[in-house]
């Protein structure tokens, strides 16, 4: 209780001290105050997650790491015959996503596309796909429990304006922005069930309203239908800002993939 | 759903004669209700597993009827009395000749 009253505190303080330190570079919620959605979730559900002979997402894991050692494409080779072993070589990369290649913003899912077409001259696998899904889940649940390292960078930084910017613009029939709910009323409710504070640290993720494993871009895609505004297309530019908008607001919190939520 | 896919069952690999011992098997299904509608209004006809068994050393120990209100990816955890040394064979069988089966070994002392 008493630490609570402190930290908001000191946090004025800084604002009224240091007004330019608001918009500089390191996310103005300190790591301590994140709090991932797995801590509202019931005990159930967090063995869930926690216990792989119970995850269902266990199963595109595995069939990911099947997957990594396939032979696709017109050049018939596998994602092992550049990468190696993904333990060792996609370790820490599911933590920098989405970012900057080639002048280009480009997400995880979009990254295993740019390598299926590019390199191993397959097609690209949508959004929601089955096995798009599995390498997905493969390639992130190597960084799991390593925390998550977005950061503003020079090249990086117009998107992510455009990113927070979504992420506080108001949308839809409902006229709500992301920040409404899960800014200002995180940790309150929403129909009978806590509203977290939407940060994407699980992700790929077992959802049980969903049956099934999805992405981040699913979820975000759920919010905005639930607030009646035109959904952001799956790859979009705009998707991939407010994503890179969220893990840099998520920055430092550990990585959960692949996570199970209600 | 695929004629078959993957499972996963946890059985401890080692227990006292006549203790109690947990079993948990899970297994990727979709678990299609067969009462949904596609987005053109053509009903997406019942997919489903409809009985798991599970035998230890060919003994039924544990069966289980399936319905569609069973969610997708379905997890069952149960228990048995450990008696003796030898094969646990799980099988999960359903609609459109879907058959999945796994084996497992015990060790009983």
């Amino acid at each position: 209780m008493h630490k609570g009253y402190v930290l908001p505190l000191a946090m004025i303080c800084c604002s009224v001290l240091f007004p330019a330190l608001i918009c500089g570079a390191a996310p103005e919620v300190a790591l301590n105050q994140k709090q991932s959605s797995y801590e509202l979730m019931s005990a159930e559900n967090k063995a869930m997650q926690d216990d792989p002979s119970l995850n269902p997402a266990m199963f595109w894991v595995v069939e990911g790491e099947s997957l990594w050692q396939t032979k696709s494409g017109s050049k018939n080779i596998t994602c092992a015959s550049c990468h190696g072993d993904a333990k060792k070589s996609m370790r820490g990369v599911a933590t920098q996503f989405p970012k900057i290649i080639r002048g280009n913003l480009q997400t995880l899912e979009g990254q295993i596309n740019q390598c299926r077409t590019a390199r191993q001259g397959a097609s690209a696998l949508a959004y929601e796909n089955k096995e798009l899904l599995a390498l997905t889940a493969y390639v992130a649940t190597q960084s799991k429990g390593m925390p998550i390292a977005v950061k503003e960078t020079p090249s990086n930084q117009a998107q992510l304006k455009k990113g927070r910017q979504w992420f506080n613009e108001r949308m839809g029939q409902l006229n709500l922005s992301c920040a409404q709910c899960h800014e200002d009323r995180a940790g309150l409710k929403l129909g009978g069930s806590p509203i977290p504070q939407g940060h994407p640290n699980a992700y790929p993720i077992y959802r049980l309203e969903w049956q099934t494993l999805g992405s981040v871009q699913r979820r975000l895609r759920n919010c905005m239908s639930g607030v009646r505004a035109e959904q952001f297309e799956y790859g979009s530019p705009e998707m991939a800002q407010l994503e890179l908008f969220l893990m840099w607001r998520a920055q430092g919190m550990p990585l959960e993939a692949p996570g199970v939520r209600p | 759903m695929s004629k078959t896919s993957r499972t996963q069952v946890t059985v401890p690999a080692t227990a006292k004669k006549g203790s109690i011992i947990e079993i948990r098997a899970i297994v990727q299904h979709d678990m299609e209700s067969g009462f949904r509608y596609t987005e053109s209004g053509k009903l997406i006809p019942r997919d489903i597993i409809r009985i798991f068994t599970c035998t230890y050393n060919d003994v039924e120990v544990f069966k289980a009827d399936f319905y569609p209100g069973i969610g997708a990816n379905p997890l069952i955890i149960f228990t048995t009395i450990a008696t003796e040394s030898g094969t646990l064979e799980f099988k999960w069988l359903g609609d459109d000749s879907y058959e999945a089966v796994h084996q497992a070994r015990i060790t009983v002392s």
